[in-house]
């Protein structure tokens, strides 16, 4: 009450684009200039948006290929250490040594896949920054649309060319049809 | 040639890029197709926008459900009662109150257990395969597809738990060490089958969540009520839509369809070792991996068109589920049922040219036998369970045949009923497979029938309850159509299409 009321630091300017084809242009446009601290936020992904936005493949395979093969050395532990050394169980006079190793496969196969699969969605969380449920974005209410029918530019306040006035006057040469600033959440 | 409602666009795309192969829109190609060439078919019909497609799709979850939801709710919630009230009754009994007898130690349960989680196939086909395939089709079936496939794998997985008799001992299943400390034998296909099973169920439902969250975030940002926000925010992560998540989502999603697709192959074929494995005649057949998918994938396509084909009628999809649609699933069961029926027929080849007695016996005179051609012409006595048999090559062999006709597969009505068959007969197929091969052991002092009690029917019938109980659920709180893919596939999602509106 007492203390003078300050707007929390700027986040960043999002620009709603009229539709795919001009955002698109505009993300080349962007990507040239050389902005690094930005983003498109569409209602689906647009196609051959990484490469006009200057991104690299996602290295979440590399992830998934080090969790399939942990999967894998789990399962042929997990079923060869029991079988052979543990507990060795000797069914319809089959031999307990590594050559019955195929025997094994579907586990091994089965257990590759799990993990693999976990890797991939726990990759997916951490490299996309999910769950946050709260973001400056959000706080502009027309965003909303951008899980129905709105393409948006975002471009971060961190990025060393942002500043306020020539940020927007560059989104709205570049077709955009509504500029916002947004602000960080009042701590 | 494309249906009448299809429209053809005047609309002049760029059309030298190499992505408008990938495009939907007829004239991707030039700009003035010559006159010979197809234009092809639009996914979604009527020119319809981004926001149609959320607003018709959400507002089927937002919008007050509809008498009807409710009736048939009370009546699966019902069979569903029925389902757990059996399943209690078997457990504080005992499984005596089966029919299962010696000889026939498998019937029903574990018919039931292959029936559903075949039907689940069909689900990861379309949304992995297809995925993989480029098949952009599939955008508009895969939500529900993938749902019904988590609800089939969760009737099924009720049967092996409770097919085990004493049900506090199922954790023997678990890989570590029972109650003596000993361990399981890991080189059992039954032990395969569930690791087999729990992997597919577990990677169904990560595959269906990764590519339910952009829905989410739709319902999340047009929710009105606190509670849905609260709900479907929490669900959505907070997705906001960035290129800088997309690129991972879409990695992922290709990555997990990729995974998916093997895996699907797996489960039907590890289902099918718990009997290939074995030295039953009738079971002991090499060819049973593949003809185990194929027929999972024929029946799981016959039960997604039978959900489908009322939900589309009901909720007036019609432009999102298009007749192209109904089209190219007719032609999957016309193939998968055509594969399934070549092996029928190589099953019997494999019986007459193997010259093993008892597999020619499995096959002729437990299975094939008729009364009236074979037994009233031939004076081979009739196999008695002949009549499962010929219901099961007549559901599954002949009536797909049906579908070689263009007229039979728009024909929603000879659709739905074709699936009502191969329903049916694939249900008769694993009974084919699994109570007439045991009911007659090698010495006929051996042999014996199975008869069903009524808490085998009615376990059964109530796990339909269940099934569908979870799906009705389903469609009321989630979309039942993936939103943002089907957006994909729009010909405003092309960045390089022409924009009339564009300012430059």
């Amino acid at each position: 009450m007492s203390t003078p009321f300050t707007q929390p630091p700027v986040h960043g300017i999002v620009a709603e684009m009229p539709s795919a084809q001009v955002l698109f242009h505009a993300a080349e446009k962007l990507r040239d200039r050389g902005f690094k601290h930005w983003d498109v936020h569409t209602p689906f992904p647009i196609h051959g948006m990484d490469a006009a936005m200057g991104l690299k493949k996602s290295p979440v395979g590399y992830f998934v290929f080090f969790g399939g093969l942990t999967g894998s050395l789990v399962a042929l532990t997990l079923a060869g250490y029991p079988s052979i050394i543990e507990y060795p169980l000797i069914v319809a006079g089959k031999p307990l040594n590594l050559f019955t190793i195929p025997a094994f496969f579907p586990i091994i196969f089965e257990l590759t896949i799990l993990l693999s699969a976990f890797t991939a969605v726990g990759s997916l969380l951490a490299f996309s920054g999910l769950p946050r449920w709260n973001h400056p974005v959000f706080n502009w209410d027309k965003f909303a649309r951008v899980s129905d029918d709105g393409f948006f530019v975002l471009i971060e306040a961190k990025d060393a060319q942002f500043n306020e006035k020539g940020t927007a006057k560059l989104l709205a040469e570049l077709g955009a049809t509504d500029i916002a600033l947004v602000h960080e959440d009042p701590i | 040639m494309s249906p009448p409602q299809n429209r053809t666009r005047t609309t002049d795309p760029h059309t030298d890029h190499p992505m408008s192969e990938t495009t939907t829109h007829p004239e991707a190609a030039h700009s003035a197709p010559p006159k010979d060439a197809l234009p092809r078919e639009l996914l979604v019909l009527n020119d319809r926008s981004f926001s149609w497609i959320t607003g018709r799709i959400s507002g089927i979850v937002e919008s007050k459900a509809p008498r009807w939801w409710f009736i048939a709710l009370f009546f699966t919630s019902l069979l569903t009662l029925v389902c757990f009230s059996c399943i209690a009754y078997l457990i504080s009994t005992g499984v005596g109150v089966w029919g299962l007898n010696h000889p026939v130690g498998w019937a029903w349960d574990i018919t039931n257990f292959v029936f559903w989680i075949g039907i689940g196939h069909a689900g990861t086909l379309i949304s992995a395969i297809l995925f993989l395939t480029r098949q952009k089709w599939r955008t508009s079936i895969n939500r529900a597809a993938e749902a019904m496939t988590l609800f089939a794998v969760m009737c099924a997985g009720i049967f092996p738990a409770i097919h085990v008799g004493r049900i506090w001992m199922v954790w023997f299943l678990a890989p570590v060490p029972n109650a003596n400390a000993i361990w399981q034998n890991f080189r059992s296909p039954l032990l395969w089958d569930v690791f087999a099973v729990s992997t597919y169920f577990t990677v169904s439902i990560l595959f269906w969540y990764v590519g339910l969250v952009p829905d989410l975030a739709s319902l999340r940002d047009r929710a009105t009520t606190r509670i849905r926000k609260l709900l479907y925010g929490f669900f959505a992560l907070g997705w906001r839509g960035g290129n800088r998540q997309w690129r991972h989502y879409e990695m992922v999603y290709l990555i997990l369809a990729g995974l998916s697709t093997p895996l699907v192959l797996s489960v039907h074929s590890v289902v099918s070792f718990d009997f290939a494995t074995s030295v039953i005649p009738g079971w002991h057949t090499t060819i049973f991996p593949p003809y185990f998918v194929a027929g999972a994938i024929f029946g799981g396509f016959a039960m997604v068109l039978t959900l489908m084909l009322p939900a589309r009628a009901i909720f007036g999809l019609h432009d999102v589920i298009t007749p192209k649609h109904v089209d190219n699933m007719a032609k999957i069961i016309l193939l998968t049922g055509s594969i399934v029926g070549y092996a029928y027929l190589m099953e019997l080849f494999m019986a007459f040219y193997g010259a093993n007695p008892y597999e020619k016996w499995a096959f002729l005179r437990n299975r094939l036998a008729d009364p009236f051609i074979a037994e009233g012409i031939f004076g081979i006595p009739r196999a008695p369970y002949w009549w499962a048999y010929w219901a099961m090559m007549t559901c599954n062999v002949v009536s797909p045949q049906l579908f070689w006709s263009k007229w039979c597969r728009s024909n929603v009505l000879v659709v739905f009923t074709v699936c009502m068959f191969v329903n049916a007969g694939m249900w008769f197929e694993r009974f084919v497979i699994i109570v007439t091969s045991i009911h007659r052991d090698f010495l006929p002092s051996s042999w014996g029938m199975f008869h069903p009690t009524w808490v085998d029917v009615w376990t059964f019938t109530g796990t339909f309850g269940l099934f569908l109980t979870l799906f009705l659920l389903f469609i009321k709180f989630l979309p039942m159509v993936a939103m943002s893919e089907v957006k994909g596939v729009l010909p405003a999602a092309d960045p390089h299409r022409h924009d009339p509106e564009a300012k430059h």
